[in-house]
């Protein structure tokens, strides 16, 4: 794998190269103010020590204290700086990616930092791109925290500088900082920032900091050693590996279609199993708690339990499929529209339409889905790969009755979730809080899913059926333009419905249609939900896992329709975006296309724009012996703006490939008669290393404020090689998984 | 019932059920966590051990096949194997989430005790059991490419190997 990485930058976005000011103490939110809160009391006289009466031994002085120079960012006294981190990490560099901002504005020893997840408050936490909630999704942790993390270390450096300048009784101006050492050079002295720290926590806070300009960066657009450590010796903990004293483990037998609920349990058997505790009825089914996973899984598998279907979805698949196709030939809400459609298919010389299908698909995240609470006198705890803690935060306050602030989260490493871990009900959360609830014994609560638990409770990814069909002039040129979605809204019922349904459109739904970024003059988007009852959720790159792979790949087929070649026909579309533009440029290059390929090697290249993010992936194809096909190599260009982490771009644009791998070639969630029909890795295909492909990532160099890198990647590689085995063959492909035989 | 298990090189009485999975013994028992559940029926190699040098999925093995034999676990790995696999993994920045790694690491120190120098399908071969759904498997490649080097490197360095775990 070889990649290009970016050099660095050469101008500063204007917004971040002026002055910010600071509002003491208060929580900023507006552009010119510094969005850092502070700790109450940080930076003011020491705390006040408490009237003893004389002891009889002698108290110890406290240790110097801490420097605590805002909500994210400590100085201990023994030289460490610890950043803290508002967003899950998840495996997408989180970690890295915010303590690299604070680290460049305090010009720290990387060696020297650590991080640590932040506890669950929004004021202090929240995503500045969501407004007052907290949480990680849509690719917006890094372009979110931006500026407030590069803001959080200046005011740090400001107070160390200040108090090196009191020390050595020298004006600030005299003062630099290289690898977390402050320096006085007329006087050759220096000082550690954990030597530093103590005095610094009695400094004032500056009026405002000033940033570095790009060209003094010193972490930002380098790779560094990947801060969430311990992922290489067994020491790192997720949620399946809290060990709390008195913890019991609990497993659910969830009804076997959703809707369903319980009729009957005789629980006889399960109680009799050795360590099973208790068994509980919940809303969301049957669990058992025993001393450890084994016995609960045990009980559970004895439980005798008869289900009330009356209200249980009894649905196929594949009568799904059909009802939607018949809904495709009906006018959908309209999401979008340009130009004047009828006119556009009367003045085309020749019409090519198509349609798509897209099944279901589960996260199928390596840790299932697992949730520890605890009852304790003053409130909850909550043990969680906590992806939305403010909606976890009240879902769990609602179960116990109690005020959200009295709801404690301790967010830990997400052992995967591309979405899962962010359900809008907070499902598996509120099922651990439910069962803890009911057990009532103050003993912390594991709710442990199983893999066929996990694949089966439903939160997919919709199914989908679009239809497109476009009117071509006699150059080949596309002058009319008709895209037709259907299926469910991720959104309904929602907290978030409110913002992001719009007059009956789900944005989530048509997003990468509705905006295709081709100059087509008319144009229209047509969107028909429907609600079947089945549980869904998003899923990496959400809209854009289908509107990526049905326009790209339709567009091909346009092109070769048209006899042009697909690269030269979308740059001709894409006059007027000068990043679709970049990337398309890029990869093509750098994939050697338009040159001759051995024989047997087919390319096919796609783009599409996710999370503001433009991504650009040819797939090299090999036809092999047997007639089958494997995609062997992959090149993938970006534009995220300013690559913060070059390594974690890279690392996230070969990752995303290797996600939409999966239901690119091999993922689908069945249901038949209402049930699941997969239950683990053995139906439920994803992709292994024999099915990866060699990929290259290449970054365009940029200056703009940086854009997401965890979902962009994952939707160009469908049709990418769909677009190559097009080449290959000369049949387009109708559906995901691709039909055409792969490896 | 108590069985005697040896657990990197520490003897160990576990009191369970002898039909109980290795993989939670070790977690719920021993409080080993680093070998991980993910599928509970080998096909996600998550929970991948040593038995005596050889890996075994311990989801699936019975505590009671495993007693008194040699069990190496994520937190016991000290092979020259081992190390450089751990090396190779934090220089190239292999993991993400990092769930998996536990697994794709024992996978990969074995592959390389028995073959020093593995070709990109024996590595397909060895490691096709090992899912990672963050999908790093282009950096394990490399990761085991490069420790294999380091570990052949360091072989002709020295006179003699004096921990003589490369084999």
């Amino acid at each position: 794998m070889k990649r290009i990485l970016n050099p660095g930058t050469d101008t500063q976005p204007e917004s971040l190269s002026r002055r910010i000011f600071l509002r003491n103490g208060a929580y900023a939110t507006a552009g010119l103010t510094l969005a850092v809160t502070l700790p109450l009391g940080a930076c003011s006289a020491p705390p006040p020590t408490t009237a003893l009466a004389p002891a009889p031994e002698p108290i110890p002085a406290p240790p110097p204290p801490d420097l605590e120079a805002n909500a994210f960012v400590r100085v201990t006294t023994d030289n460490r700086v610890i950043v803290t981190i508002k967003h899950l990490e998840m495996g997408q560099g989180a970690y890295n990616g915010l303590a690299t901002l604070v680290a460049e504005e305090m010009d720290a020893d990387w060696a020297q930092l650590e991080a640590h997840n932040a506890p669950a408050d929004a004021a202090r936490y929240n995503n500045l791109s969501w407004g007052t909630a907290q949480g990680t999704g849509g690719s917006s942790g890094l372009p979110n925290a931006y500026q407030q993390m590069r803001e959080a270390g200046a005011v740090a450096r400001y107070l160390l500088v200040s108090a090196a300048a009191e020390q050595w009784q020298v004006p600030r101006a005299e003062l630099t900082v290289r690898q977390g050492r402050v320096l006085h050079a007329a006087s050759s002295r220096s000082a550690s920032f954990g030597e530093l720290a103590s005095l610094a926590s009695r400094q004032q806070l500056p009026a405002s900091v000033q940033l570095k300009e790009p060209g003094d960066f010193v972490f930002i657009g380098r790779s560094t050693p990947r801060l969430d450590i311990g992922k290489t010796n067994g020491s790192a903990h997720f949620t399946q590996d809290v060990n709390l004293p008195d913890m019991v483990t609990a497993l659910v037998a969830h009804p076997p279609r959703f809707g369903a609920t319980l009729a009957q349990v005789d629980s006889t058997a399960a109680l009799a199993v050795p360590g099973v505790l208790a068994v509980l009825t919940i809303p969301s089914g049957v669990a058992v708690v025993a001393r450890s996973f084994w016995q609960a899984k045990q009980g559970r598998d004895v439980l005798k339990l008869e289900w009330n279907e009356s209200r249980a979805v009894f649905v196929d698949s594949a009568e799904l499929l059909e009802q939607y196709h018949l809904k495709t030939t009906e006018p959908g809400r309209i999401a979008v529209k340009r130009g004047l459609l009828k006119q556009g298919f009367k003045q085309s010389s020749r019409t090519l339409q198509s349609s798509f299908e897209f099944p279901f698909l589960s996260h199928a995240a390596m840790e299932p889905m697992n949730c520890v609470v605890q009852q304790k006198p003053d409130g909850i705890e909550v043990w969680n790969g906590c992806q939305l803690q403010t909606v976890d935060q009240q879902a769990v306050a609602r179960v116990f009755g109690v005020q959200p602030a009295q709801v404690k989260i301790n967010t830990l490493f997400a052992g995967g979730s591309f979405g899962r871990r962010a359900n809008p009900f907070s499902d598996y959360v509120v099922e651990a809080a439910r069962i803890a609830r009911a057990y009532d014994r103050k003993v912390p609560v594991k709710l442990v899913w199983t893999r066929e638990d996990d694949l089966r409770a439903g939160y997919f990814r919709p199914l989908y059926v679009h239809h497109l069909k476009a009117g071509l002039n006699r150059q080949g040129e596309i002058v009319a333009w008709r895209h037709r979605i259907v299926g469910q809204s991720i959104l309904k019922g929602t907290a978030f419905e409110s913002m992001m349904v719009k007059d009956g459109i789900d944005q989530s739904s048509v997003e990468g249609a509705a905006n295709l970024p081709y100059a087509i003059p008319n144009f229209r988007v047509e969107l028909t939900t429907v609600d079947p009852g089945v549980p869904v959720q998003w899923w990496r790159s959400v809209g854009s896992t289908h509107t990526a792979f049905a326009t790209e790949h339709f567009l091909d087929r346009i092109a070769r329709a048209a006899g042009r070649d697909p690269v030269q026909y979308r740059l001709q579309l894409l006059k007027d975006h000068p990043r679709h533009t970049a990337v398309l440029k890029l990869a093509a290059e750098k994939s050697g296309w338009g040159k001759p390929l051995p024989k047997g090697v087919s390319l096919g290249i796609a783009v599409h724009e996710s999370f503001n993010t433009c991504v650009a992936q040819v797939a090299q194809v090999r036809r092999l012996n047997d007639g089958r096909f494997k995609v062997e190599k992959v090149v993938c260009a970006v534009d995220c703006g300013l690559a913060v982490n070059p390594d974690v771009v890279a690392a996230q644009m070969e990752g995303g490939i290797g996600y939409g791998l999966s239901p690119a070639l091999m993922s689908a969630v069945n249901l038949q008669d209402g049930k699941v029909v997969e239950s683990n890795f053995h139906d439920y295909k994803v992709a292994r290393m024999q099915d990866m492909p060699d990929v290259e990532v290449h970054i365009v160099p940029s200056a703009a404020p940086p854009t997401g890198v965890g979902e962009p990647g994952t939707p160009v590689i469908a049709p990418a090689i769909a677009n190559a085995l097009l080449a290959a063959t000369g049949k387009p492909s109708h559906r995901l998984p691709l039909e055409a035989a792969l490896t | 019932m108590t069985t005697q298990l040896i657990i990197n090189q520490q003897p160990h009485e576990v009191d369970a059920a002898p039909d109980t999975p290795l993989l939670w013994v070790l977690r719920d028992h021993l409080q080993l966590t680093g070998t991980k559940y993910g599928c509970g029926m080998a096909q996600c190699g998550a929970c991948t051990v040593h038995l005596n040098g050889t890996p075994v999925r311990a989801c699936v093995t019975p505590l009671q096949a495993v007693a008194g034999q040699a069990i190496t676990t994520i937190e016991g790995l000290d092979s020259a194997a081992g190390k450089a696999v751990q090396q190779a993994w934090e220089e190239l920045n292999v993991v993400q989430c990092g769930y998996c790694q536990s697994g794709q690491i024992m996978s990969a120190a074995a592959l390389l005790s028995s073959n020093p120098t593995p070709s990109d399908s024996d590595i397909d071969s060895a490691m096709n059991g090992n899912i990672c759904r963050c999908a790093t498997y282009v950096r394990i490649r490399r990761g085991i490419h490069q420790a294999a080097k380091n570990l052949a490197s360091e072989a002709s360095g020295k006179e003699t190997s004096d921990k003589g775990t490369v084999v």
